[in-house]
Parts: structure tokens; sequence; C-alpha cells
């Protein structure tokens, strides 16, 4: 390519005309006069739509009194923003370090090879965009993918298929999924007393053990240490939709924190993950909110 | 100290071993230069704000074990600070930014010439003929003196670049050419071919611009359009296609 012809593809290329105005106004109403706001909305046009618009790019810029070229520099600096649609479900997969040296990029690249597309590409039918981060802090994990929130642990390239597969058919994060699943290993945040209980496999690994207490009465009761497995024993019965007070078998201190459900408004109780992070549950029986939170 | 130094904001402090006495809240750099220490640099502009990115204008401050290097143009004059602005290791770091930047940029004739007045001698990193080593002054000088803003930094990491919002004309843009003017990058270029030892003789004087070369400049930093610098026909504008 000539000099000459970049100069005309550069200059010459016409606006994207695609784009429909886009009201942007309700969230910039949102967070108007919040001193340095603008990341806040970006994040909120891009969860809205999905991708930042070329319209609510220049919007923006005109409602906050920015150049659009810092807006735009923004929008392309950060990961968690794209300028172009992205696909139905987002696959993340990590290339840090230690992901990195346990395979991650063979990883990356079969997905990409079933999909058909590369890094930061999204699929022809619109289904799927492949994307690398660097490090999601469970590295001990590793090789760590993500699909729309739900963690994979130690994956293979064997079990790629099996997790396209999942997501397609909308099995992310229940318990027919194949390959959702992620082992934790908790402890009381309290005391730092393991919660593993050995004794009681559920899922063929070691339960978590925690008391709870509703009303009068108290017991053991036993989750799943497979992220993403709702399965749990109790010894008492626990009448469904009945909030619970859960506590350490060991120090006995609630665990119970003051976030709330964002299903059912509950308090959420909080366990720490060995290795770092936090996995949130809700204390409402059978309500099956569950959050990894991981550094 | 006298009272009076006080009086006017005046701070004490050591440049080289001389005690001398420069205005509050001036940095390192404008403490030297008004005094006559030379600190060479690359990426201040008198006018710009101080953006610290080329890290050329390093010096030293401190003593003994807590002897570090700083940026001078960045760095605050303190009051009792002890700075050299051409200590053994402050020349080496020197010499080490000039190499490295000169590795990204061979043919720019700012970095060569400065290259060639520091000493030096030798190339070792791969040379990598980009065209831009975001110092940032194209984006500060349309921010801060042209007021347009239509330049900025895009990305991050190894694909960051310079540039208009979508990599189109900008409605923002004067077309005044400050961005041309002031950057080290986009300008005369030594014409030396490939040995890698010639991209520091500093002796030429070519006068083609830098887009005249065809081929090694896919993304030129020129946001002009007619370009003041390079005479390549710019194509007629289409019909229906702001230009
Ligand atoms: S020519 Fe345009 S981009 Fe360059 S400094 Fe002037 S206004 Fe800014
Ligand atoms: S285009 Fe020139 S002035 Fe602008 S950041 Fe790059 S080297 Fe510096
Ligand atoms: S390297 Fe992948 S989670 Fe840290
Ligand atoms: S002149 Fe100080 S860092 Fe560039």
């Amino acid at each position: 390519m000539t000099a000459a012809e970049i100069k005309e593809e550069r200059w010459f290329a016409p606006p994207d005309a695609g784009d429909d105005e886009l009201d942007v106004a309700e969230i910039l109403q949102k967070h108007a006069g919040q001193r340095g706001g603008l990341i806040a909305v970006l994040a909120d046009i891009q969860s809205r739509w999905g991708y930042l618009p070329e319209s609510a790019l220049r919007s923006v810029s005109a409602a906050m009194d920015r150049p659009l070229a810092d807006v735009y520099g923004i929008a392309t600096f950060y990961r968690a923003f794209s300028l172009t649609p992205r696909g139905e479900h987002l696959i993340c997969v990590c290339l840090g370090t230690a992901c990195h040296v346990r395979g991650g990029p063979g990883v990356a690249e079969e997905i990409g090879r079933q999909l058909g597309i590369h890094s930061g590409q999204t699929t022809d039918d619109g289904r799927f965009t492949l994307e690398t981060v660097n490090c999601l802090g469970a590295c001990a994990l590793g090789p760590v993918v993500v699909i729309d929130g739900h963690y994979y642990s130690k994956v293979t390239r064997l079990r790629v298929a099996g997790m396209l597969e999942d997501a397609r058919e909308g099995r992310l994060g229940t318990a027919e999924g194949r390959e959702h699943r992620l082992p934790i290993e908790v402890a009381c945040p309290r005391c730092n007393h393991s919660l593993m209980d050995a004794g009681h496999p559920i899922d063929e690994r070691p339960s978590i053990r925690v008391t709870v207490g509703f009303g009068e009465d108290y017991g053991h009761l036993r989750l799943s240490s497979w992220f993403g497995s709702q399965r749990s024993g109790s010894e008492s019965e626990i009448p469904a939709g009945r909030l619970t007070d859960f506590l350490c078998p060991y120090c006995h201190q609630g665990l119970t924190g003051t976030d709330a459900c964002p299903e059912c408004e509950a308090p959420l109780v909080t366990l720490l993950v060995r290795g770092g992070g936090a996995v949130r549950l809700c204390s409402r029986q059978g309500c099956p909110t569950r959050r990894l939170d991981l550094p | 100290m006298s009272r009076w130094k006080e009086w006017i904001g005046m701070i004490n402090l050591a440049i080289n071993g001389f005690a001398v006495t420069v205005e509050d809240g001036s940095t390192l750099l404008e403490a030297a230069q008004f005094l006559g220490f030379p600190i060479p640099t690359l990426c201040h502009l008198e006018g710009l704000s101080p953006y610290g990115a080329c890290r050329l204008c390093v010096v030293q401050i401190g003593q003994g074990d807590r002897a570090r290097l700083v940026s001078s143009c960045t760095y605050p004059a303190q009051e009792g600070l002890r700075v050299w602005t051409a200590s053994n290791r402050v020349l080496r770091a020197r010499r080490m930014v000039l190499e490295l930047l000169l590795g990204s940029c061979p043919q720019s004739k700012t970095i060569q010439d400065l290259a060639s007045a520091h000493g030096v001698r030798q190339q070792r990193f791969r040379q990598e003929q980009e065209d831009c080593i975001l110092c940032g002054r194209c984006v500060r000088m349309c921010r801060e003196q042209m007021v347009a803003g239509a330049i900025a930094f895009r990305g991050r990491g190894a694909t960051r670049s310079i540039g208009t919002p979508f990599d189109r004309n900008s409605e923002q843009c004067r077309l005044c050419g400050g961005c041309l003017y002031v950057c080290p990058a986009c300008e005369l270029r030594c014409t030396y071919t490939d040995a890698p030892e010639r991209a520091v003789c500093g002796g030429c004087a070519n006068l083609a611009p830098p887009c005249a070369e065809q081929e090694g400049f896919d993304h030129m930093m020129c946001y002009m359009n007619p370009c003041v610098a390079c005479e390549i026909p710019t194509p007629e504008p289409q019909p229906g296609v702001p230009s």
C-alpha cells in the first residue's frame, strides 16, 4: 500500500452509518454532577448495549464537555469496553503468567479453532466473543476460562467442546451443565478455620459444613464444594423460603454480612475461599444466589 | 537563611554541589535550566504541561543509599534537596534511554542528534522503525495550546497509539499543524539504509519528509489534510463525504 492510498483510506472512510441515535440521556442523568464519572457512564452504556456505539461516545463527549478524543482514548484503553458489538456469550481466557505456563494459550487456541475466530473477535452468527485477559486472580486453578461470568478451572483442550456446548444450550451454571463447576475450598472469615468436611462428601468432594439456625432450631448444613452445584445436605428439615442464620461451627460467630441478595434481598453469607477471594451465598433457604468474588 | 527568601517564596537547594536559590513551585528542570545546568529533554516543551514520558531528563537526588533517579521535568524543587544533573549514574541512564529511543525510532534526526551529543556510540537493540515514541507532545500541543483536543492516546500497551477518534478526520482539528511542528519523530529523517551503527552518526542533512518514503511508514503521524510537510497529492474530496 502506498502512503497516498493509506491517506485516502484513512481520511475518507465514510462515517459509520449503522448507528442509530441511542438514548444515553438517562445514563448521563444518573451520573450527572459526579466528578470523574466518565468511566461509570461508559460502563453503564457498555452493560446496557453490550458495546460502546459511536453515537453514544459522541453524546457522552458533548454532554460531559470532554473532547471526543479523550472519551475514545478511555474507551480503547480498558479491556472491559468494546467498540464493536459483542456476541451473546463472552468467553474470557486467562493468559496471565500462571495460566500461561499451565497451558492457557493452547486452550485459547482450541476455543478459537472450534469457533473459527481469533482473540478479540466475534463469530459471524454473533453468538460468541473470544477475549483474553491477564490474570483473574485464581491462578492456582489455572488455566481459567470464564464464560458469561461462570468460572471454569483447570481447563484442558478436551473440555473445550463441552464448555461451548453448555453455553450454546444455555446450561451454564446449572446442574445439568457438564463443565460448569469450579472446586472451592472455604474457611470461616472470622476464625479462618477450614469449613471443609471430608467425612461427608457431596458430589465426590469434601463438603462445606456450616451451622444454621432458624427459629429455635439449630443444625448442620452441608453444601457441595463445587461452585456451581446447588447440591446440599442438612440434618434437619429447613423450610424453603426460610431466612436462616449461618454460623461457623468452630467459633460460633455469625457469617451473615450486610450485603443483600440481588434476587430476594435476604442478607448474603460470606465464606473465604482458600487462595484468595470469597464466595457469597444467599441466607434464604432455596434461593439459588451464589457468587464467587475472586480478588 | 535570610528572611526575604521566605517572604517571596524562595527555596534553597544544592545543584551539582552549588548552593542555589530558586522560586518555590518550580520543577528541578526549570531550576537547573534557569541556573545554566544543561539537562537534555525530549517530551518536555515550554508552554506545555510536564508529562514525564521520555525519562531523558533524569537527575539524581538524595545521597548515598537513598540516591535515586527522578525525571527532573516533573519533580518539584524542594528545600534542602541535593541534585546531581550529570553524575555517572545519570549519564549511564540517559545513554540507555537514548539507545532505547533510537531502537524504536532510529531515523528521527532529533533522537540521533541527542544520541550522538550524549556519546551513544552503539545500538544494541532491534530497530523497530516506529513513527512515534509516544512522547505526548502533539497531544498536549493540541489540547493546551490549540484548545482543540482533536488527537489523543488510544489503546494501551504495545498497541498504544496517537490519533483521532475512530481514525477519521477530526471535526475538532484546526489544521494548524501544531502537532507536526512539535513532533520529534515526524520530521526530517536520516536516509541511512539498514546498518544499525549508522543510526548514530548524527551527521547528515536530509531534507525529505518521512512520508515521502513510501515503504516502512504505514501510519504517518500526520493529522492534517493536506499535510503541510509532505508533498503527497491528497485525493479529491468525494461527494457527500465531509473532508
Ligand atoms: S493540526 Fe489539528 S490535530 Fe494537530 S495540533 Fe492542530 S488542531 Fe490539533
Ligand atoms: S506523534 Fe510525535 S509528538 Fe506525538 S507522541 Fe508521537 S512522537 Fe510524540
Ligand atoms: S494467571 Fe490466570 S488467574 Fe492468574
Ligand atoms: S523531558 Fe522529562 S521525562 Fe521527558
